[in-house]
């Protein structure tokens, strides 16, 4: 890394946009690591559709900044070979709809590879790609898969909500020896965050405790962490502490620091903006019961999309997202059933 | 060809006839679970192409990939125990006829999904490329393969970046039971990949010789760094597609145009005797004096005792436990979280 972009990182450290502190995270692995490369549609000359490739075509070259053709299924398989063979590619999906087209790869190779051949093939693969509702994309543009890739044994799942984990997380996915699923929401790329390269980052696959509180455990991941936070702080203006937990990582999933949190605060509420059914919040709230049943005082609750494509209409898209107001509603409920 | 050289094809092509056909016994037996496709009568195919190439190539194949495990240099004990799905085997018991893998050997697969082979062998050969090794990547499938995306898709994208791999389709005129003119629009293979600006080839796939020679000059081409080559052998199963299939779909008519004595007076050709590699490649032998009578008895002797070996291998091998398939899948299996 050059003098300049060092002073342009501590000029920016304070506060950084999410797209530019994964365009540093590849930065960093593809300078540190050789056999890092990366491939996808209109990531090398435009940039990348969200610029998290910006001015890496330039600095690494064609064949470490490959665009391909619209070719999903090909393109990730390309990506299981080259894995086999050596190397660590990061491969970047338009939009995690798009993932549909690469199941094939992503399911029966990727995830199956270790087992099929004994232990030989580990495969070091990263799969970028943004997914969620935003903007009116309609419902091909808008999907969130995460919880149906949770079906999927071997897919590591992480889901970096902010700047700071966007930038460990795709650091540590990078360089792990097995396939990883990196969803980044579509409404993050352009928030701001700190960002501190001094740190020793936590494990990628742990969930932190964002904010501490006794009555209420409050979970979620990825782009509904900043509502969840706003709706935790209008609920400790009502005198209801929550302690927010973000996943970071769906598979495997944290349950420990969710026990802890139970085992304090006896309430549990997941938010998502998955559909409801068989959803993130589904898995979770049945390893809590299993795990802590006896500690909870009301029956754990899930938020969430309903079970519906999202639709075009502002108004009606705004209804497939739990809003600030119904999380600080179902936490209410929760802690104080009578009022 | 030099005797040498003609004892090497017939060694090889006759291990992997007998180890396929004991293979079959065994599977009747109940030695063998899951399915079972087996190869002889492609042996020309697998023989020619890949000793052809080099040691440090590598192979990606299907879901029929014994014989191409074998001549890559996979011990048929290796193999043999896979079948038998006992930890001694090549892919720890854990993978199956259909997935046999070595990383040392660079044999890269078993892949039991029509049109995997594609891609995988399109990202060995990015990498090799990327690192601007001179290996090669041999890529198998079948005539059925060539109608599903990933052949257009990733042929599309190693003409368009020069890999190198040679794709080697063995056309054996079947997707399991329907005839090629049933589900290709064109049947010329080697027509469907020269859109893609590969080169294409043509060998007789029942003749080995056809396959070297034709191979030989294809991988020097990619060497050369002029891009993948494509090379269509016409061959023939004479087995159904797997152990579950009767092959009841293929008239008597095309069998009798396959038509010949069976040289290895096996037995073995119940449904489609035909025109053998085996015994195209035996009789020129003989004919042209660069192997004897008896030294072609002296290697099948050689052999039957080789797969005698690999069968009491597999056999007296251990079962792999839970913990084997913890180890080799590198995360706890009950552990859905991740806490110490």
């Amino acid at each position: 890394m050059g003098k300049d972009e060092w002073r342009l990182m501590e000029e920016e450290m304070e506060s950084i946009l999410y797209w530019k502190a994964l365009n540093m995270a590849l930065d960093h692995a593809m300078e540190t690591d050789s056999s890092v490369f990366v491939l996808g549609e209109d990531i090398g000359l435009f940039g990348g559709a969200y610029r998290v490739t910006e001015g890496l075509f330039a600095k690494y070259g064609e064949w470490r900044i490959r665009d391909t053709p619209i070719s999903e299924n090909s393109f990730i398989g390309l990506g299981v070979g080259a894995a086999m063979a050596g190397m660590r590619p990061v491969v970047e999906i338009m939009t995690v709809n798009f993932a549909l087209l690469a199941m094939d790869a992503l399911i029966n190779m990727a995830s199956m590879l270790p087992v099929m051949s004994g232990g030989q093939f580990r495969l070091p693969l990263v799969v970028r790609m943004p997914g969620g509702i935003a903007h009116q994309l309609g419902a091909q543009h808008s999907q969130r898969l995460e919880a149906m890739f949770m079906g999927i044994p071997g897919l590591t799942i992480l889901v970096p909500s902010n700047p700071q984990d966007a930038y460990w997380q795709l650091i540590q996915a990078i360089r792990h020896d097995s396939p990883v699923l990196f969803i980044e929401h579509e409404l993050l790329y352009f928030t701001k965050g700190h960002l501190d390269w001094g740190i020793s980052p936590p494990p990628m696959d742990k969930a932190r405790r964002v904010m501490e509180g006794e009555s209420l455990t409050l979970v979620s991941y990825g782009g509904m962490m900043s509502r969840v936070l706003e709706a935790a702080k209008s609920l400790a203006d009502s005198g209801i502490g929550c302690d927010v937990v973000d996943l970071r990582s769906l598979n495997p999933l944290d349950l420990k620091v969710l026990i802890t949190s139970v085992e304090k605060t006896h309430r549990l509420l997941v938010v998502e903006e998955s559909p409801l059914f068989s959803g993130v919040g589904s898995e979770i709230i049945s390893s809590m019961t299993e795990a802590c049943f006896y500690f909870l005082d009301a029956p754990p609750k899930r938020l969430g999309s309903p079970n519906c494509p999202v639709p075009y209409n502002k108004s009606l898209e705004n209804l497939m997202v739990p809003s600030v107001e119904s999380i600080v509603d179902a936490g209410k409920r929760l802690v104080l059933p009578g009022e | 060809m030099t005797p040498v050289q003609a004892k090497e094809f017939y060694r090889s092509m006759l291990l992997a006839r007998l180890f396929e056909e004991r293979a079959a016994r065994e599977y009747q037996d109940g030695h063998i679970g899951g399915f079972l496709h087996l190869y002889p009568g492609e042996e020309a195919v697998a023989v020619g192409a890949i000793q052809a190439s080099d040691q440090g190539d590598y192979v990606v194949s299907t879901y029929r990939e014994h014989v191409h495990a074998l001549v890559k240099g996979i011990s048929p004990r290796r193999i043999m125990a896979e079948l038998f799905g006992k930890s001694e085997g090549v892919s720890g018991g854990l993978g199956g006829s259909m997935h046999i893998f070595d990383r040392s050997l660079r044999f890269f697969g078993g892949w039991a999904i029509v049109g995997e082979t594609f891609p995988v062998a399109i990202g060995v050969g990015y990498a090799i490329r990327l690192r601007n090794d001179a290996d090669v990547c041999l890529c198998f499938f079948g005539d059925g393969a060539v109608n599903q995306g990933t052949f257009h898709e990733s042929l599309n994208m190693a003409g368009l970046w020069k890999l190198p791999v040679l794709f080697v389709c063995e056309n054996n005129r079947y997707q399991i039971g329907t005839e090629i003119h049933r589900h290709s629009a064109v049947t010329d293979m080697a027509r469907r990949a020269s859109v893609y600006g590969i080169g294409t080839w043509k060998a007789d796939g029942m003749d080995v010789e056809s396959v070297f020679g034709v191979v030989r000059m294809a991988i020097e081409k990619i060497r050369r760094g002029e891009g993948p080559q494509f090379v269509e052998c016409e061959t023939y199963r004479f087995r159904g597609h797997s152990m579950a299939d009767p092959s009841s779909y293929r008239p008597q008519a095309e069998s009798a145009g396959f038509l010949l004595q069976d040289p290895l007076k096996m037995g073995i050709f119940q449904g489609c005797p035909g025109k053998d590699c085996l015994e195209i490649f035996s009789e020129r032998c003989r004919s042209g004096n660069s192997l004897s009578e008896e030294e072609l008895l002296s290697v099948r002797q050689e052999i039957e005792a080789t797969i005698d070996d690999a069968v009491l291998y597999a056999r007296d091998a251990r079962e792999p436990g839970i913990e084997d398939l913890e180890k080799a899948w590198g995360i706890p299996l009950w552990e859905r979280t991740s806490g110490d």
